[in-house]
């Protein structure tokens, strides 16, 4: 389910992409407002989203690692 | 605390990176001029600057055209904002070169070029008369800001978050690469855990990094990836390093995992110098550091730049570290888990 919200998301992007070849897209007009500013802040928000993602996996990965660490513990 | 200074190194450098990448105005600039192309005869344009101050430098305000090396004088029409003048100008029919540099003199801004700015139709090759006398003024106080660049704009701050990405890549991959070699020499199972960790951590500043230089391509250049030398190594390189990972994955002796997974690492790791630092020097394209250092010398790193780059590349390498660093005790005490070893 995860995945197919992705999907529709870069369908979306190829259609605004596609559908405006020669005219500014609308992505274009909004990222060419106030000298390009807000490609700055989207880079800014993909780095921090995917520190932070990788953050959250790295805490599943300890919960597992506890609950082993529990259960070992509990058979000895 | 004492033995934690470098995390709090890196927490002040990337404050005040991230502060210092949003808070330092752009030099001024040209944008784009209102046509792009011009018949000979009067021509009358409107010039669009950045952070200019046409309207407060009105006197010392003026716009000359340059044609190969023929400069024409132009009359200001009206100064409509501090980032908006109209200028006419009589074209002559016999040109040095069609195409016409655009360039803008005031005493707070100094000298503003646009290159390739007006292509000029219908003209016949011949020299012109000069009837101009062009003052280049290079002590402007623009103060300290980023270098305004044609096509860029606002998106050099970028510069202080998409190559830190590679630079913190190249050191986490680079600790990958020497507990590889260590590990050959002796394997111990510490050794093995090191490179493991850090080929990990290393692919996500690798991703990172292409889908931050992505996003600043379709922006700065107009699609989300083009055929670039120093992209295309980029790309293979984290294809490599997630070749590491599905070999891992796929030998379940444990020796045996550890040993060609080394020497895989340790040709991965010269692989991507190859890609990454020598091939993109004897290439053509559009990434910058073409022809020299990777990264660089096009960018024309000033003392603002400079400033602020610096502290960002060793702020990201210092927290890239603490999280490999984190990985590492985590993957120390699952080995102990289910192998019951000292380290």
């Amino acid at each position: 389910m995860k995945n197919f919200k992705y999907l529709v998301f870069a369908f979306l992007m190829l259609v605004t992409e596609s559908a405006s070849a020669e005219q500014l897209s609308v992505l274009e007009e909004t990222f060419f407002a106030s000298g390009k500013i807000y490609v700055v802040v989207t880079v800014c928000m993909v780095i921090l989203i995917g520190i932070f993602m990788y953050l959250f996996r790295t805490e599943r990965k300890l919960k597992e690692l506890e609950k082993e660490v529990y259960e070992k513990n509990k058979e000895s | 605390m004492r033995q934690n200074w470098w995390k709090v190194l890196c927490i002040l450098l990337l404050v005040y990176t991230l502060g210092m990448t949003f808070y330092i105005r752009l030099n001024p600039g040209i944008i784009a001029v209102s046509e792009t192309t011009i018949q000979p005869g009067y021509n009358e344009l409107t010039l669009v600057g950045f952070n200019t101050h046409f309207e407060q430098e009105r006197e010392s305000l003026q716009i000359f055209i340059r044609s190969d090396s023929s400069f024409i004088c132009t009359d200001l029409i009206e100064v409509l904002e501090n980032d908006k003048v109209t200028f006419g100008f009589i074209t002559p029919s016999e040109l040095p070169s069609p195409s016409i540099d655009i360039f803008c003199n005031n005493d707070k801004d100094g000298t503003l070029f646009l290159g390739n700015a007006l292509f000029c139709e219908g003209i016949t090759k011949g020299a012109i008369l000069e009837d101009c006398e062009v003052v280049v003024k290079t002590d402007a106080q623009t103060g300290f800001g980023y270098p305004f660049q044609p096509r860029i704009f606002e998106s050099i701050r970028n510069l202080m978050l998409h190559v830190p990405m590679w630079f913190t890549m190249f050191i986490i991959l680079f600790i990958s690469f020497v507990s590889s070699i260590r590990y050959l020499s002796n394997p111990k199972k510490e050794w093995d855990l090191r490179a493991e960790t850090s080929v990990n951590v290393g692919l996500v500043f690798a991703f990172l990094g292409l889908i931050t230089g992505s996003v600043w391509a379709r922006f700065a250049w107009g699609a989300w990836w083009v055929n670039d030398p120093q992209l295309n190594g980029a790309l293979v390189t984290t294809l490599i390093y997630i070749g590491y990972i599905v070999l891992r994955a796929g030998i379940t002796d444990d020796q045996k995992q550890a040993r060609v997974a080394a020497v895989f690492n340790i040709f991965a790791y010269v692989i991507l110098f190859i890609l990454l630092m020598i091939l993109p020097r004897f290439s053509e394209g559009l990434h910058p550091g073409k022809g020299g250092n990777p990264g660089f010398n096009t960018y024309d790193l000033n003392s603002s730049l400079r400033a602020v780059f610096y502290p960002a590349v060793l702020g990201w390498i210092l927290l890239g570290y603490w999280i490999y660093h984190l990985h590492l005790r985590m993957n120390r005490l699952r080995n102990k888990l289910y192998y019951d070893e000292e380290l």
